[in-house]
């Protein structure tokens, strides 16, 4: 049982320790809110991290799968701009604009898995392109900030359940539980991490690499498509401009929360502690009364700690050859 | 022999790139004869000029297998502090100090990139996002609390904006940085220990390569590049402004990759990113001309993208 | 052909790469319950087999039938699915996975809502493990990257095992194992035969075959020119078949006594963490002095410590007389040293596949070769001819890359990228692993004339035949530290053994003591 422990830690430190770092600024943050410690701040300050945690776990995918989806911003931008048409009018509607919005996400994602895997492009400069092109849609379905979005179901994600728990976390487990935890713990999530960690092993083990990436950018896409969802319900309308500072975002969310961009290893939950860590800077910043401008730098500090952190590796090598890895 | 092997020495993406530009050329100026013109088109050289430097800087990086994506604040803050430093000064030596403080800072931002790859061994992808969060939050906080004047300095006007026998500048600027990168990849050691980093590091160690250096130097020269297109973008414009340099990095490096380099690092030669930055510059004003919409425009640039890249990796045989 | 009872067969089996045959009309049959080894040397075309087989590569043209039906493969899980699994030599682990994942990754036990059972995954390849005979010592939650080699080799064993395959291949499959637990796989084997497996053993170990094969086929230039019963021919006359005309003698003759001379490597008390327990050693010029021992007793480490790869090791070195501390083998490479390693993986540690021929030869060598840091056209156009020459380099020209050249071929543009440089003192790792018999003379007698010319060589050889035919002097090691020297008559199999385990020389009675015995076997 210890070793499992061992093992267990040894593998997740990260992810763990970035949980700890949230909850200490958490905790600092709902110290100096003037409003204190109550379901309303706490649901205000998670509505404000939910967007780019769930653009996190499908950036976290794809990287496990040593990807990269430079795309995710803009499809989060495209579902958003489509749900301001959608998600609207009666139940059925509303299910059916959601369903639509997330199949969109989905199709996006596919398609950069398809180009990845069938176009023999590497991701990087896939998703590059992809990304201009979902934007140039977005740009189309809305060429301006606009529509609307059920205001019922805006209250019902970005409120909080019986006062207790902010109802955008909830959601945004409950859509992690839904979508990934029964991938992750089947074979096709066990190929997705066999691929990122060498993918010459993995296709010749036998598995099937294509459909794994495939499938890892696919998961992004939906992922991302919630995203676009959730922004939506926020600012009840859709812009075709609002994924340009989110994808990077995103991957720096996925390194702070401890995964590896040389894929193979990583932590899903670390990469949403990472996404709520930045946000709660800004929180920090403007309830701290340090001026907002500096924001930027601290979350680029932020961002340099973690790395920092990870270079730490190199005290230990003691075969100049490792290095390289 | 070394006239026919100058030809044959263009690779297969460079010749593609050359293919398509033609089909463009007489495309577009079939339908808008003002596309062939020299003015026009010399004027779309200039516009190419800037991307064209961004993208001899990235494809140093790229070649080692390594990316930067600190351009865009590269570029902003070199030419911030320039502009900061010439201030209202008009005489020139002193304004001139501007340039020089710029080019300093694009030096100073690649060596800190490349000490944080090369020695901290932090992936160059993440490495250079924090550099480039961590300028974007200096220049934003600094900036926030004075009133900066910006403005160029003289040379600065002159290269971005002027004219020498009626060819822009900028191109000459240009035509002078390709030479020197030309130069120091065919001829030089460190542009063979650049294939050899590129290629495979470890191998690169074990024969006798300082492969720190060998990555220093390829982001201190693209870090260089940045600033000398923050140098050139400000005098064209007459002055510095935040997100100067945002539209450059993607097609940079879209850039280098429409020209055959891999993304892998080792692969790669400068014709090609010289074709690949006229090939966007070229769609992008042939666009412009149409008057496309910027939706369109997205689209299309997304899709050249996976149409030349997707043929080169399908031409060349999987390793 | 007959078609007879065979269980696997190919028929007229033709795979070109880039205008090179690597398979020239195969025509191949196996039987069940035997082990068939195939031979050959190095683009023999034994790998495109193998691959063709595991559909890791589709023939160009030909026919493969299991059991009579025609089957074709277009990647590794169709091959799989038909019962045909591979073990390759370049390894199918997943690193960041642990020992139980890999074991089980492509069926994994499933619980009933069909996720994947991780207590039914850890008892499954333990059991595995076990049946194996060898490898109980590790445990199965680990993580692949933090196994030995030797140990992941037996995890990618276990791996092939636990799919239950009808046509089980092996490339070069025991060459990374410990000697101590190639028995045991041997012995599996053979429990695999005796099920009524089909079993291909590729080696390039003739007791190895010799001890296991029922069946050898021999292969040469992409054609199947023989096959017989093994024990039917006799070494020389296999060796004769695949290299096509007869050899004379594989090693070349000793001098009588190396020249006298100061010791131009001088090593005192050589420590590095655990690995390391004081190492100490000298080697005058003109001598080749052998490394060997169990896999993993220290010997790569002393070469990279001498390179200076390693870091925080403790003792004393010397170099031509004088005390030497470098860093690196840029520091090696310099005049006051003159130090050349010739790493362990010449694939990933010695060239740089997609680059030239050309530029392979003279990346080591262009701070002498350029001025001003310009490098010299000239200089280096006579520097590659002279080592192309030197080596016999098999290359159209010197600007095909380097990726292109046979095993051999590449071998030799490492160790001329390295004697480009003029060194005094060269450290070898292995260099004649996975490298065909005609080849490997040419480098031995090469090595015996720089020896001649006064070099100091380090030699780590896993081969014991090596140590023993090439080498003056060969250190074996043991746990980190030098276990015995070995010279002159008493460099011989059972002495090398003997140290090896770690038993006294004059414990000897070969295969009485039990790990001596799986060893012997392996070595007979």
């Amino acid at each position: 049982m210890t070793a499992f422990l061992d093992i267990h830690l040894r593998r997740n430190n990260r992810a763990l320790l970035a949980w700890l770092v949230l909850g200490g600024l958490l905790v600092y943050f709902l110290y100096i809110h003037p409003r204190g410690a109550s379901i309303g701040v706490l649901s205000a300050w998670a509505n404000q991290g939910t967007a780019l945690a769930f653009l996190a776990v499908g950036q976290t995918i794809v990287v496990l799968s040593r990807g990269v989806d430079l795309s995710i911003g803009p499809i989060m931008a495209l579902t958003n701009c489509l749900a301001s048409h959608l998600v609207n009018g009666g139940p059925l509607e509303l299910a059916f604009g959601i369903a639509v919005v997330v199949l969109a996400g989905a199709v996006c994602g596919a398609i950069n898995g398809i180009v990845v895997v069938f176009g023999k492009i590497q991701p990087i400069i896939a998703t590059l392109a992809t990304g201009a092109i979902y934007s140039g849609f977005a740009l189309i379905v809305r060429p301006i900030p606009g529509g609307s979005i059920d205001e019922m179901l805006s209250e019902l994600t970005t409120g909080d359940l019986a006062g207790i728990l902010p109802s955008s976390i909830v959601m945004l487990l409950v859509l992690v539980c839904l979508f990934w935890l029964p991938v992750s713990k089947a074979s096709l999530g066990r190929s997705i991490v066999a691929v990122g960690s060498s993918e010459q092993a993995a296709y010749m083990s036998g598995l099937k690499v294509d459909r794994a990436k495939i499938a890892a950018y696919t998961l992004s896409g939906i992922f991302a498509s919630f995203s676009g969802l959730f922004i939506g319900f926020q600012t009840l309308s859709g812009d075709p401009s609002i994924g340009l500072p989110y994808t990077l975002n995103s991957i720096a969310a996925v390194v702070i929360g401890g995964t590896a961009l040389t894929g193979g290893a990583g932590s899903i939950l670390g990469s949403i502690a990472g996404a709520l860590i930045l946000r709660t800077i800004g929180s920090l910043i403007f309830f701290t009364g340090l001026p907002p401008l500096a924001q930027p730098l601290f979350e680029g500090t932020v961002l340099l700690v973690a790395v920092a952190f990870g270079a730490t590796r190199l005290l230990r090598i003691n075969n100049r050859l490792e290095v390289f890895r | 022999m070394r006239a026919v092997s100058f030809v044959t020495s263009f690779d297969g993406p460079t010749k593609a790139i050359a293919l398509a530009m033609l089909l463009l050329l007489a495309v577009g100026g079939a339908y808008y004869h003002q596309f062939l013109s020299p003015m026009y088109l010399v004027q779309q050289l200039q516009n190419g000029a800037f991307l064209g430097i961004v993208a001899a800087g990235a494809m140093m990086v790229i070649l080692l297998g390594h990316i930067d994506l600190s351009v865009p604040w590269t570029i902003t803050a070199s030419a911030t502090l320039a502009t900061a430093l010439v201030g209202t000064n008009p005489e020139a030596l002193v304004s001139e100090r501007g340039l020089v403080a710029g080019l300093g800072a694009g030096l100073l931002i690649g060596l800190v990139n490349g000490l944080g790859v090369a020695y901290l061994r932090i992936p160059s992808m993440i490495w250079t996002l924090v550099t480039n969060n961590i300028i974007l939050g200096v220049c934003v906080f600094y900036s926030g609390f004075y009133a900066l004047r910006s403005q160029p300095s003289p040379v600065m006007s002159a290269l971005g904006a002027g004219r020498l026998f009626g060819i822009p500048c900028a191109i000459l600027v240009w035509f002078a940085v390709s030479a020197v990168i030309v130069f120091l990849l065919r001829r030089s050691r460190t542009g063979r220990y650049i294939y050899a980093v590129g290629t495979h590091e470890p191998a690169a160690y074990l024969s006798g390569i300082d492969t720190r250096k060998v990555i220093v130097f390829a982001f201190v020269v693209a870090g260089l590049c940045s600033a000398v297109a923050g140098m050139l973008l400000t005098g064209y414009a007459g002055q510095s402004y935040q997100r100067m340099g945002d539209p450059y990095l993607l097609p940079g490096i879209a850039a280098v990759v429409l020209g055959g380099s891999s993304l892998f690092g080792g692969r790669g030669s400068y014709s090609g990113t010289v074709a690949g930055v006229l090939l966007i510059t070229l769609i992008s004003s042939m666009l412009s001309i149409m008057q496309a919409p910027e939706a369109a425009k997205q689209i299309c640039y997304g899709v050249v993208i996976i149409l030349m890249v997707g043929l080169y990796s399908r031409a060349t045989p999987a390793n | 052909m007959t078609e007879g009872n065979s269980f696997l067969a190919l028929t007229d089996v033709t795979k070109t790469y880039g205008g090179v045959n690597a398979l020239k009309s195969v025509c191949f049959e196996a039987k069940r319950g035997s082990i068939h080894a195939i031979l050959g040397e190095n683009g023999a075309g034994k790998s495109t087999l193998m691959k063709v087989l595991a559909g890791v590569t589709q023939p160009d043209s030909g026919a493969i039938r299991l059991q009579g039906d025609n089957v074709t493969f277009t990647n590794p899980a169709d091959a799989a699915a038909k019962g045909i699994v591979c073990i390759f030599q370049e390894l199918s682990i997943i690193p960041d996975l642990s020992v139980a994942e890999n074991i089980c990754l492509t069926q994994p036990p499933k619980t009933a809502f069909g996720l994947i059972d991780r207590k039914a995954q850890d008892r499954l390849a333990t059991a595995v493990l076990k049946r194996m005979g060898c490898g109980e010592d590790i445990d199965t939650r680990s993580r692949c990257a933090d196994l030995p080699l030797s140990k992941r080799q037996i995890v990618e064993i276990a791996k092939a095992i636990v799919r239950k395959p009808d046509v089980l291949i092996l490339d070069e499959a025991t060459s990374a194992l410990t000697a101590s637990d190639v028995g045991p796989v041997m012995e599996l084997l053979r429990r695999m035969r005796d099920g009524g497996a089909c079993i291909l053993f590729i080696s390039h170990r003739m007791h190895e075959i010799e001890a296991l094969a029922d069946t050898c086929s021999v292969f040469r230039n992409g054609e199947h020119v023989s096959t017989f019963a093994s024990g039917a021919k006799t070494h020389d006359e296999i060796v004769q078949l695949m290299i096509g005309k007869p050899i004379s003698q594989v090693y070349p003759d000793k001098p009588a006594e190396v020249p006298v001379a100061p010791p131009y490597l001088d090593i005192h008390d050589l420590r590095w963490g655990d690995q390391l327990k004081g190492v100490s050693l000298s080697l005058r010029p003109g001598e080749i002095v052998g490394l060997g021992g169990l896999d993993g007793q220290g010997q790569q480490e002393v070469l990279l410590a001498i390179a200076g790869v390693l870091r925080g090791t403790s003792g004393t070195m010397r170099v031509n007389g004088r005390p030497a501390v470098h860093r690196g083998p840029k520091g090696g490479k310099g005049s006051d040293m003159r130090i050349a390693l010739i790493p362990e993986d010449r694939k990933t540690q010695g060239l740089f596949l997609s680059l030239s021929v050309r530029d392979n030869l003279t990346v080591s060598m262009l701070d002498r070769l350029s001025r001003y840091a310009v490098v010299d056209r000239l200089g280096e156009k006579a520097l590659v001819d002279r080592m192309i020459d030197l080596l016999k380099i098999k290359a159209d020209n010197a600007d095909v890359a380097v990726g292109t050249l046979s095993g051999g071929n590449q071998q030799k543009v490492v160790l001329a990228k390295w004697l480009a440089t003029d060194p005094k003192l060269l450290l070898l790792m292995d260099p004649t692993r996975g490298i065909d018999v005609g080849t490997k003379q040419e480098i031995y007698r090469l090595l015996r004339r720089l020896a001649g010319d006064g070099l100091a060589i380090l030699f780590h050889s896993t081969d014991y035949d090596e140590l023993i035919g090439l080498c003056d002097r060969a250190l074996i090691m043991y746990d980190g530290r030098v276990a015995s020297t070995l010279s002159g008559p008493s460099l011989n199999e059972h002495n090398i053994l003997s140290s090896a385990l770690n038993l006294s020389h004059d414990n000897s009675g070969r295969g009485t003591a039990a790990p001596s015995a799986a060893l012997a076997e392996g070595l007979a």
